[in-house]
């Protein structure tokens, strides 16, 4: 009988996902010796003609890391989709666009103003972008095209799994493959794999106490005690609106939750429940304190939705205010 | 002219024991205000989740009034102060995402400013329609979001 086949691919990401599935250490060659591996270009040497060549729905399990951000993303999503019987959103970018995502503040012109023209360290006295098709004497290149927005991997194709983090952390993902590899059966299509089904605070093991709050610090600004509450101390902290699963891993750390884990369950938007906790421990009830306090808070939106700006309700910057 | 005036869709989340009953005043004294906000009764405007300013916003409302009791009047103490600090911060995002934080009003009316209710709602209308249709970029399919504005309307 043959192996199941097993497709792993990176979008827009880091490659930080690939070494969370090599940090399983030694149980790596348990999953290779139960999964025929037919694509893993990070790790392996694959074309993608390769997988062109394989048959509709081939690949019983495809673990898909990235955000969509260009066009070779998004070719790379519907190929895989269309040759794969379970697809999963493996990881922050591929669940919620995560950092990639934070691009989704500025505009593509923005984007390539800063990166082509205004950065210190760039020369380019004749101002040259690259194009997605070029002429040269050997014939035409091309590239992928650069997109408007940032998009999540479920925003582009039907999406079985998702599998949250930033990285998913080891131990889930070893949980996930070994339950498919014992042969168990998958929860219904659309659900959550691999974390919990509360929020960080929940694997938090700090004392919580009343919050009331007239002062924000940045992590460097304070040196935050190791067992108190982190948003107590002032710290803007993640944890109310943010997924369970990692087992508190940053606080632990004594780093504030920075809610890569995303959305808690039944929250609709990761950014604006921050909104909402932070509302609540402020300690003022006069218009200009309140302002006064949350302008401490620097750039509310990059830090409420650091892993989460595409999967939000607003998506990205809009035209009406430049 | 009149007819091709933009009229604004406002979604309006009204507290159910100052706000709303100061609607409630306006519409029995025979009050004139204009016909653009949808009311939403909630039991306070410390109800109001900004998640649910964001999605009236996605499902085509070009502005959206938060009406509470006044400051101290709150039926459960300090709700109105809570709804006051997210919204302020919410105001913040909104700018952030390139959307006008006018498009978000919060105030205060109590049961007996059925005028007050007539004022605001005037002026908010005039505010936004001032600042015309907001055309929100969203990761919904058109589809999608056509279909929640035709829900949307459906249920007025």
């Amino acid at each position: 009988m043959s192996k199941p086949k097993l497709a792993l691919y990176w979008a827009a990401s880091c490659g930080g996902c690939e070494i969370a599935v090599l940090d399983v250490e030694e149980k790596i060659l348990d999953v290779a010796g139960f999964f025929d591996i037919v694509f893993w270009p990070c790790a392996m040497d694959f074309k993608y003609k390769d997988v062109e060549a394989m048959a509709d729905g081939s690949i019983d399990l495809c673990l898909f890391n990235g955000a969509i951000r260009n066009s070779e993303n998004e070719a790379l999503a519907h190929l895989l989709r269309k040759k794969s019987k379970v697809l999963a959103a493996f990881g922050s970018c591929a669940m919620d666009g995560c950092i990639p995502g934070l691009a989704n503040l500025s505009t593509r012109e923005e984007i390539f103003q800063t990166v082509y023209h205004q950065t210190p360290s760039t020369l380019n006295p004749e101002a040259i972008r690259p194009l997605p098709r070029v002429a040269v004497p050997e014939g035409e290149l091309d590239i992928p095209t650069f997109y408007e927005s940032v998009r999540t991997l479920g925003q582009v194709i039907p999406v079985d799994y998702f599998i949250p983090g930033c990285p998913p952390q080891p131990p889930q993902i070893l949980a996930v493959l070994s339950a498919i590899m014992q042969g168990a059966q998958l929860p219904p299509a659309g659900s959550v794999l691999g974390a919990g089904e509360k929020t960080c605070c929940e694997e938090c093991g700090r004392t919580r106490n009343e919050k009331r709050l007239k002062r924000f610090y940045r992590p460097w600004e304070i040196e935050p005690k190791v067992d108190e509450c982190l948003l107590d101390q002032g710290i803007v902290c993640m944890g109310p609106a943010t997924r369970s699963g990692c087992g508190a891993l940053c606080v632990k750390a004594n780093m504030p939750c920075r809610g890569c884990y995303g959305a808690a369950p039944n929250v609709a938007d990761q950014g604006v429940k921050m909104v909402s906790a932070i509302a609540s421990v402020i300690d003022a009830q006069d218009p200009a304190e309140i302002n006064s306090i949350l302008d401490q808070i620097a750039d509310p939106a990059g830090t409420f939705y650091r892993f989460s700006l595409p999967s939000s309700i607003l998506y990205r910057k809009q035209a009406e205010v430049v | 002219m009149e007819q091709t005036r933009f009229e604004p869709r406002i979604v309006g989340f009204l507290c159910n024991w100052c706000s709303y009953t100061g609607a409630d005043l306006a519409g029995t004294s025979r009050i004139k205000s204009p016909p653009n906000i949808r009311s939403i009764r909630v039991m306070c405007s410390g109800r109001v989740d900004p998640s649910f300013v964001l999605r009236a916003l996605q499902l085509g409302a070009d502005g959206v009034l938060i009406m509470g009791c006044h400051p101290g009047d709150c039926h459960y103490q300090e709700g109105n102060f809570k709804a006051l600090r997210r919204m302020l911060l919410l105001k913040r995002i909104l700018q952030q995402f390139g959307v006008s934080e006018r498009r978000l009003r919060l105030d205060w009316v109590s049961a007996a400013e059925g005028d007050k209710f007539a004022q605001v709602c005037t002026e908010f209308t005039e505010e936004v329609r001032a600042l015309g249709p907001l055309h929100l970029e969203t990761s919904l399919l058109p589809q999608a979001q056509e279909a929640g504005l035709e829900a949307q309307e459906a249920a007025l």
